[in-house]
């Protein structure tokens, strides 16, 4: 179980790196949720969002906005990935801690640590039985954003 | 710091001289010629002069040379921050009881707001009078009274020193002098003003009170969305490479909006073609602008603009789902009060957006998302799933958190050009229709009120 979701969450920020937007959604299950928030967010029980989204239809819409909408300058994400805690895991489904760090290259060649933080992620088998995310809340470290964030995390 | 605070005002009362002798287009080459030199010895010279005496007359050009000279964001440090503005210090239910405290900033200077033991929301400058160490480290929580870490002195909740460690020495050696007196050191005291749940702070003891300072018709707006008490729901730092004006005129600019965003346009929350309009406050210091629920049928007037993508459709379009909730049919406001206090709402989203200068090209706004004590869980719902709209991710505001950059970037050689603010006339009042840039001049009209330009 372990590889598996290891495997999976490899695989979700390949597409995501590799600018293949279009297959992050479905890492997920159609309902689901995700958020990217913070520590201090968390903390205090805060419930927004810089991004929330309740349907794996609103991570699509997400990413045509990205693509067809909205104005942002060309850059791409490194992730790296921590290996996966596994905190639980009853009958077909397990929740499983994973610590990120993104690394933001911008156009013009300009790098930095643009975040870093966890996956608190709720995953199960699709009918295919493979595994898919049915909740995952980025928590990053910072509450401090650079310009923008675009790209998902 | 008397001295160079002198030949700002002399250099300004020349600029008010010059501007009425002047024309902008001699200026203008005075400008460039008197800019160009100094940029070449810039190692050499620590200070160059403005080209203050070059500001147009009128509020239709804006000089780039403000958004970038490290003089003009000392100045206003000292003219607008700590000087004859209100700014916003935090939310009330942030500090509900006697002991709570939030700590902000003011431009560059740290601040502490507290509630104090007779109910009162006092604030004072975060700087210990010993040693000028931080007094408060955390962004909030709870105290009796506030010890700085540095040497154990002292202060109440309204920043009164009370105490200094050892003041009598050890073994009566050592120790304060006798004429030391606690009550003649303490950190600057502001004054404070609860306004609709949110509180203010000034360092202006002899200000107009703060709804003068707002003005009457941009108060009905502030209390027509904080009627109520409200609850924070999110708080998230957006970290913009650019001067903080260029972002509170991107507020104030109502022309931009439905140009810039797609999504404004394409799903109709604000279109120019859509009923609204903008006020300005008789100052300048403060805005609102607001867009009426679109009407039926079709609409044509952003037909060919990139910003009306008729071709995109969402999957899940339930995120727009909104519920008019003020008893109007105001799909969208947005009000500022000078220098850095913003409100939004758009449809059910509900933000504060807080301006804090870091440096002539960098600034933090601070968000903080808000819903209301008594929202259902339907609505609140809708809230959070809206405010994918706005914040640092949000489909419309990260547009404007990097086209500040844009700007930032563009003028880096054009100390000696200016931008046109010319939309919809010459004047800074307010307007029925949001195809102007009248709020952006009076955004200019406040400034130089207050920097004395």
């Amino acid at each position: 179980m372990l590889l598996e979701i290891a495997a999976l969450n490899g695989a979700c920020a390949s597409a995501v790196d590799s600018g293949r937007l279009e297959d992050w959604p479905e890492f997920f299950l159609d309902q689901c949720l995700y958020k990217v928030t913070t520590a201090e967010n968390q903390e205090k029980g805060y419930q927004a969002g810089l991004i929330y989204a309740d349907s794996k239809a609103m991570l699509v819409d997400r990413i045509s906005a990205l693509r067809e909408a909205n104005i942002y300058e060309r850059q791409r994400y490194r992730h790296i990935l921590g290996m996966p805690l596994i905190i639980a895991s009853p009958d077909g489904t397990a929740t499983a801690e994973t610590s990120f760090i993104v690394v933001r290259t911008m156009r013009d060649g300009h790098m930095m640590v643009f975040a870093v933080g966890v996956y608190l992620d709720k995953l199960q088998r699709n009918d295919a039985g493979a595994w898919r995310y049915a909740e995952r809340i980025v928590v990053c470290d910072s509450q401090r954003f650079d310009t923008l964030l675009a790209i998902p995390l | 710091m008397v001295d160079h605070a002198r030949a700002r005002v002399t250099r300004a009362q020349t600029a008010r001289d010059l501007r009425e002798i002047g024309n902008w287009l001699s200026c203008l080459t005075k400008a460039a010629n008197t800019t160009t030199p100094s940029r070449e010895n810039e190692m050499d010279q620590p200070v160059h002069e403005l080209p203050t005496a070059a500001w147009p007359p009128g509020l239709t050009r804006v000089p780039y040379w403000v958004y970038r000279d490290a003089e003009v964001a000392r100045d206003e440090q000292s003219r607008i921050f700590e000087g004859a503005g209100w700014h916003y210090l935090c939310l009330e239910v942030d500090v509900p009881d006697t002991g709570d405290y939030r700590t902000t900033m003011i431009g560059a200077m740290p601040v502490v707001a507290a509630r104090a033991e007779d109910g009162e929301i006092v604030a004072f400058e975060n700087r210990c009078a010993h040693r000028g160490a931080l007094i408060c480290l955390e962004d909030g929580g709870k105290s009796k009274d506030f010890q700085c870490v540095y040497h154990a002195w002292r202060y109440d909740l309204r920043g009164n020193l009370t105490s200094v460690a050892f003041r009598r020495g050890v073994n009566g050696k050592g120790g304060m002098p006798d004429d030391f007196k606690l009550e003649g050191h303490g950190p600057r005291k502001l004054r404070t003003a609860v306004l609709c749940g949110l509180v203010f702070g000034t360092l202006a003891h002899d200000a107009p009170d703060i709804e003068t300072y707002i003005g009457p018709e941009v108060m009905v707006r502030l209390r027509r969305v904080l009627h109520k008490k409200v609850e924070v729901i999110g708080r998230f730092t957006q970290q913009l490479p650019n001067n903080w004006k260029l972002y509170m005129e991107n507020v104030r600019d109502t022309y931009h909006a439905s140009l810039l965003h797609t999504f404004f346009t394409t799903f109709r929350i604000t279109r120019l073609s859509q009923g609204g309009g903008v006020m300005v406050s008789e100052n300048g210091v403060a805005h609102a602008s607001t867009t009426l629920a679109a009407a039926k049928g079709p609409d044509d007037s952003y037909a060919g603009m990139r910003s009306d993508n008729q071709g995109f459709q969402l999957q899940d379009p339930s995120f727009m789902n909104a519920v008019p909730e003020f008893n109007d049919n105001i799909n969208l406001q947005i009000l500022s009060v000078f220098p850095g206090f913003i409100l939004q709402q758009i449809h059910n989203a509900l933000a504060i957006r807080q301006i804090v200068p870091r440096g002539v090209d960098s600034m933090d706004l601070h968000w903080t998302y808000l819903g209301f004590a008594d929202d259902t869980p339907e609505l609140r719902a809708m809230r959070l799933k809206q405010g994918n709209l706005a914040g640092p991710a949000g489909f419309v505001s990260m547009e404007d958190g990097a086209v500040g950059g844009f700007v930032q970037r563009g003028i880096a050689a054009a100390d000696g050009e200016a931008a046109i603010v010319e939309m919809g006339g010459a004047s800074a009042e307010g307007s029925e229709t949001r195809a102007t840039e009248a709020s952006v001049r009076g955004f200019w009209k406040a400034w130089r009120a207050q920097m004395g330009v």
